[in-house]
């Protein structure tokens, strides 16, 4: 059995990540899960949150966004609808929409949207600020 | 016979129009690579969704609990939508009239059946806005620069159409980036979703039904289709439109060639002319 996983991050429009890493934490839609070497085929969709993996003993943190998590022999490959680096996020703009979208939420104008739109502005600032420490 | 100042002015203004059209193709050229670098840069998700929606679909199917998903639905198709993708401008040789072919054929060989189109890009829009043909939805300005979010909103809305059974097959038409001489025009059903085909069965642990889980990929892999088409005819564009310039700087370069070869020889009958006349004046006297 192999010690490490093939993670591959892809978007409709690019491909995030593709390296080995030793494990993964993934935003499944019903909760976080752990994929470690050796897991079972799975398949899953993805909610909003932060995907965590360790490659060569560091901790790296992606913003994911809905999407499809495929796990098989090793690989573990990850269909995000949107992800971003860490690096790339915009907290400034992130900020902004949290606002927009807590205030929409509470005026209860358009629920669901709202809350997505929070979701996505709340993991996109806890990823920014965990990388930053 | 022209004067010497005619054909000078006419090489001036072949040399002008060669340097716009040098200009055009090096503009061509750097946008081609970075759309092929779309291109390519779109192409792993494609290739996983593919994979990941065959597994699913084949799990769906064997589960008894799930209904048939309203997008794969058959119906005998008697009224089409057909999204054709052509580019915002033109110059770019046969690129664009090689697309109304294909759709005026594609409706002439479906006479029976109903087809409303739903047009992407300037020139398709202009050339089917004039005729009166029976358009669904136009868009312009999309080739620019391509994004999933602005393409996706259009999938959406065919596939509405098509779960109101408002249509009954969605096709679409646009020119694959071959390479940087060839396109080749693709016509290719979106709706029903023809499955990609399971190589091998796994068993997979299911975090969803597979039958909800297939609700959630179908969509996201039609609108993957119409953006797959839209960054491949941007490519294509690209290419289409760098090699006429390619030919049309090399034509140019040819017929000032021939002008100025032209000139000369103008310039020597006048200057023979003019000894002759100083020759047989000199004789008379």
């Amino acid at each position: 059995m192999a010690d490490s996983l093939d993670l591959e991050v892809v978007t409709p429009e690019r491909e995030l990540v593709h390296e080995q890493v030793a494990e993964v934490q993934v935003p499944g839609k019903d909760g976080y899960m752990g994929v470690l070497p050796g897991h079972a085929p799975l398949l899953s969709e993805l909610g909003t949150g932060a995907l965590a993996y360790v490659t060569g003993g560091r901790r790296h943190v992606l913003a994911v966004h809905g999407g499809f998590l495929e796990v098989i022999e090793d690989h573990v490959r990850v269909l995000a609808d949107a992800a971003e680096r860490a690096e790339e996020i915009d907290v400034e703009r992130a900020r902004v929409s949290q606002r927009r979208a807590q205030q929409q939420a509470s005026a209860m104008a358009d629920g669901a949207d709202a809350l997505a739109a929070l979701a996505r502005a709340q993991t996109r600032i806890a990823v920014a600020e965990q990388t930053q420490r | 016979m022209p004067s010497l100042i005619d054909i000078r002015r006419r090489i001036r203004s072949v040399k002008n129009t060669q340097q716009i059209t040098k200009a055009m193709k090096m503009v061509s050229a750097a946008k081609l690579r970075r759309a092929q670098d779309r291109v390519i840069a779109a192409r792993p998700y494609a290739a996983a969704l593919g994979k990941v929606l065959a597994n699913v679909a084949a799990a769906a199917a064997v589960d008894p609990d799930a209904g048939a998903n309203p997008l794969l639905a058959q119906r005998p198709a008697q009224k089409i939508l057909l999204v054709l993708v052509t580019a915002d401008k033109g110059l770019a040789g046969a690129f664009n009239s090689n697309l109304i072919k294909g759709a005026q054929r594609f409706i002439a060989e479906r006479q029976e059946a109903s087809v409303s189109l739903e047009l992407i890009g300037r020139k398709g829009r202009d050339f089917f806005r004039k005729r009166g043909a029976r358009i669904a939805g136009e868009q312009i300005n999309l080739a620019g620069r391509p994004t999933f979010q602005d393409i996706a909103p259009i999938a959406r809305k065919a596939m509405e159409m098509y779960r109101t059974a408002e249509i009954d097959a969605v096709h679409i038409t646009y020119n694959e980036f071959k390479s940087v001489v060839a396109q080749k025009l693709m016509q290719v059903q979106i709706l029903p979703v023809q499955l990609p085909v399971q190589i091998a069965p796994v068993d997979y642990i299911f975090e969803q039904p597979p039958a909800e889980m297939l609700d959630a990929l179908l969509p996201r892999y039609v609108e993957v289709m119409f953006y797959r088409a839209l960054l491949e005819s941007v490519a294509a564009e690209h290419a289409a439109r760098m090699t006429a310039m390619e030919a049309a700087t090399s034509n140019a370069a040819e017929m000032i060639d021939k002008l100025t070869l032209y000139m000369n020889r103008v310039r020597q009958a006048s200057i023979t002319k003019e000894i002759i006349e100083v020759v047989s004046g000199a004789a008379a006297e």
